[in-house]
């Protein structure tokens, strides 16, 4: 028996060396995964990285099964997706596992890059590496883009109008541009074609590559060393300093660290898995008919921010902002490491890159909430699903009823609530009577202005009539009217009409 | 040396250190440089073909983009009205499926004339939809808003919606559509100038529904 065992382990031996004076790369590697590291960095803070590298892989093989079965053709791949849903075994899961790896995957790589940025790990001499990651965060912004496209419903499809809209606005090239982006005149198959080409071959061979290079510098440059306040940054010093903190504190990364990165990868995979499980594949939604108009196209979760800013734009400042400020900000994560390459690293010490990171994730944090709901887009139906409640009908004139109906004819509903039913693009009406006198109602609606349409064309002046007096009935719980301060002054030139007004308003009750 | 280790090209370099050797045969450093340059010309002429196949959707001619194509007979169509009409873009290849097909808004102003808008927003391209009692189109995405006549009334657009060319043969009303209208590929140029904000159109009647 021991003899057996013995020649058993003297031929794996044997096979190993054989492969090894062959291959030549399993010594190294192991080298490489056994360097030491500075045990200050054996943190549950430095696992980011290597659960998004997990990610990545986890992408890799279940987007090589899906396009098993996936059908990159305008005319079929809406059918295949749902043919993956519901005939072909597991398709739904490998879908789920597909698109919730792709949410899991930009959190963590965010999460990894606020990481660095507090911790000061992008600076000398891990500059190279930063950048690199930064590229690597847009190609996975990419990968999230096109693989939108590649669920192709009417999302995807308004979405690829969204993005061909904005191309458009290119100075120069626009025209061109509208076409290399579709592939074609108009959003179809040609479209669909490029987008695949992007999602599964360019995007990901740049992604790979990238994560290798981004990898071997981290190798060379060692994992950076947990910051201590008042410890700088000194291109002449810290490789000296690095060193001899790794020869006085090493530990071997692998098994030592790299057993908590291996921890949180599980619990990320096994997260993936979870979500993927209970909440199932997305979409695909509707099938991309651009004659079904009857549809609000929404971004996928990671852009919901930027369709909530582009809502807010003001018209003018649309295109500018469009074009300069993805660039700004692309060239500012570019440039940080080589403006801030020395100096303090600990987050206590750079109040500033505190401050960055939680203003930037509050705003993206409003805007993404925004945009889950929407208050700028009208409610399309409200006006024929959502009646007027019926305290406010109680008590009132003919003229005032009729007012609620125009209210509800005109469609008034898409953009105004009333008691929180209806559009929020326009301010609530149930008190409206209180912020505004008759005058400046009439005003609003036939005029329009701030963000209303003008309605002269669309109501008569029976109509109008009967609106605003309707309106005049809205004063919230009980508050007294608005008042214009200035009639007053103009009571004693005018002496019939004012009176007049005086006396309907004290009729109106709420 | 060796009888086996002959070959045609030693010289008397062999001795030297590979860097010496690199050093001393200029010729074959020569040979190198010229055969990188040879691959720089074959790579330049590879990449005519292979760029103009790439960029051969944004080369062609603008106008070759396009034609004129009938979208229903005039009388579908009533005075005063608006209505969805629906074709299959002329443009469309084999593969464009459903997503070749196209829709627009047809206004009929009075016999003869027309107003045929882009269901796509000038702002990013989203699907506007009329209401005709309150006279609106309204975009689903962030809330533009146009007048019955496709001028802007409020929102994020910077213009009004993209209008169509048309003519009437015949009985039919006939327009002319090609590229996906955007700012930069709007159904017809030439009308409307490519930033256009329209001003909300002051009202006149504001005095008299008082009286
Ligand atoms: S796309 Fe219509 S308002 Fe933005």
């Amino acid at each position: 028996m021991g003899r057996l065992n013995e020649r058993g382990t003297s031929t794996g031996s044997k096979a190993y060396a054989w492969l090894e004076h062959r291959l030549g790369l399993i010594k190294p590697l192991t080298e490489a995964a056994e360097h030491p590291t500075p045990s200050n960095n054996a943190s549950w803070w430095y696992v980011f990285g290597s659960a998004a590298t997990v990610l990545l892989l986890l992408q890799v093989v279940t987007g090589i099964l899906l396009a098993l079965v996936y059908s990159p053709s305008a005319s079929e791949a809406w059918t295949s997706l749902n043919f993956l849903n519901h005939n072909v075994a597991l398709g739904w899961y490998l879908r789920a596992l597909h698109g919730w790896g792709s949410d899991f995957m930009i959190a963590i790589v965010l999460i990894h890059m606020v990481q660095v940025f507090l911790f000061g790990s992008y600076k000398f001499p891990r500059e190279l590496t930063w950048i690199v990651g930064v590229v690597l965060l847009l190609l996975t912004l990419g990968m999230a883009f096109t693989g939108q496209v590649m669920r192709f419903d009417q999302d995807a499809y308004w979405g690829l109008g969204i993005g061909a809209s904005i191309s458009s606005r290119i100075p120069g090239i626009g025209a061109q541009l509208v076409h290399m982006v579709l592939g074609g005149p108009i959003i179809g198959g040609a479209t669909l074609s490029r987008f695949f080409t992007l999602h599964v071959f360019v995007i990901p061979g740049l992604l790979l590559a990238g994560v290798g290079v981004h990898v071997f510098m981290v190798l060379r440059h060692g994992v950076s060393d947990w910051p201590m306040p008042g410890r700088l940054v000194r291109k002449s010093t810290y490789e000296r300093e690095y060193h001899e903190l790794t020869e006085k504190t090493g530990i071997p990364f692998v098994p030592d660290a790299a057993w908590k990165d291996a921890v949180f990868a599980a619990a990320i995979l096994f997260a993936v898995m979870a979500c993927a499980f209970f909440f199932g594949p997305f979409g695909p939604g509707g099938q991309p008919d651009p004659t079904i108009i009857q549809t609000a196209p929404k971004p996928d979760f990671a852009f919901l921010w930027i369709y909530a800013v582009l809502a807010f734009l003001p018209p003018n400042l649309e295109t500018p902002v469009l074009l300069v400020a993805p660039v700004l900000g692309i060239a500012a994560m570019l440039l940080l490491p080589l403006i801030a390459s020395e100096g303090e690293r600990h987050w206590a010490r750079r109040p500033v890159a505190v401050l960055m990171v939680s203003v930037i994730a509050v705003t993206l944090g409003i805007f993404t909430r925004l945009g889950t709901y929407t208050p700028w887009s009208p409610i399309m139906n409200a006006w024929s699903s959502d009646a007027v409640p019926v305290r406010y009908m109680h008590d009132r004139t003919p003229l005032e009823r009729e007012g609620a109906l125009v209210l509800q004819d005109k469609q008034c509903r898409s953009c105004h609530s009333l008691d929180g039913h209806g559009g929020l693009r326009g301010p609530e009406l149930d008190s409206v009577a209180s912020r505004m006198t008759e005058d400046q109602i009439v005003r609003q609606v036939l005029q329009g202005g701030g963000n209303m349409p003008a309605y002269g064309n669309a109501l008569n002046p029976s109509e109008t009539k009967a609106l605003v007096s309707f309106l005049m009935t809205l004063r919230g719980d009980g508050l007294q009217p608005a008042i214009d301060a200035s009639r007053e002054l103009t009571h004693t030139s005018q002496v019939g009409a004012p009176a007049s007004h005086v006396a309907g308003n004290s009729t109106l009750k709420p | 040396m060796s009888e086996f280790l002959k070959y045609p090209g030693e010289s008397s370099n062999d001795a030297l250190p590979p860097e010496g050797k690199a050093a001393a045969h200029t010729r074959r450093a020569f040979l190198f440089k010229l055969a990188v340059g040879m691959n720089a010309v074959v790579g330049a002429v590879l990449a005519v073909p292979l760029f103009g196949y790439l960029l051969g959707p944004a080369a062609k001619k603008k106008s070759a983009a396009g034609t004129w194509i009938s979208i229903g007979d005039v009388a579908d169509f009533p005075v005063g009205e608006t209505r969805l009409a629906e074709f299959r873009s002329p443009v469309a290849t084999f593969d464009d499926g459903e997503t070749a097909k196209v829709s627009c808004w047809v206004r009929r102003v009075s016999a003869q004339k027309f107003q045929v808008f882009a269901i796509n927003c000038a702002h990013l391209g989203c699907p506007v939809r009329w209401f005709s009692e309150s006279k609106l189109f309204l975009c689903p995405c962030h809330g533009g808003a146009y007048y019955e006549d496709g001028s802007r009334a409020s929102g994020p657009p910077e213009r009004g919606l993209f209008e169509y060319r048309y003519k009437i043969a015949g009985n039919s009303l006939v327009i002319h559509a090609g590229d996906m209208p955007t700012l930069a590929t709007q159904a017809s140029c030439k009308d409307k100038p490519l930033v256009q904000i329209a001003p909300p159109t002051p009202e006149t009647r504001s005095t008299t529904w008082e009286g």
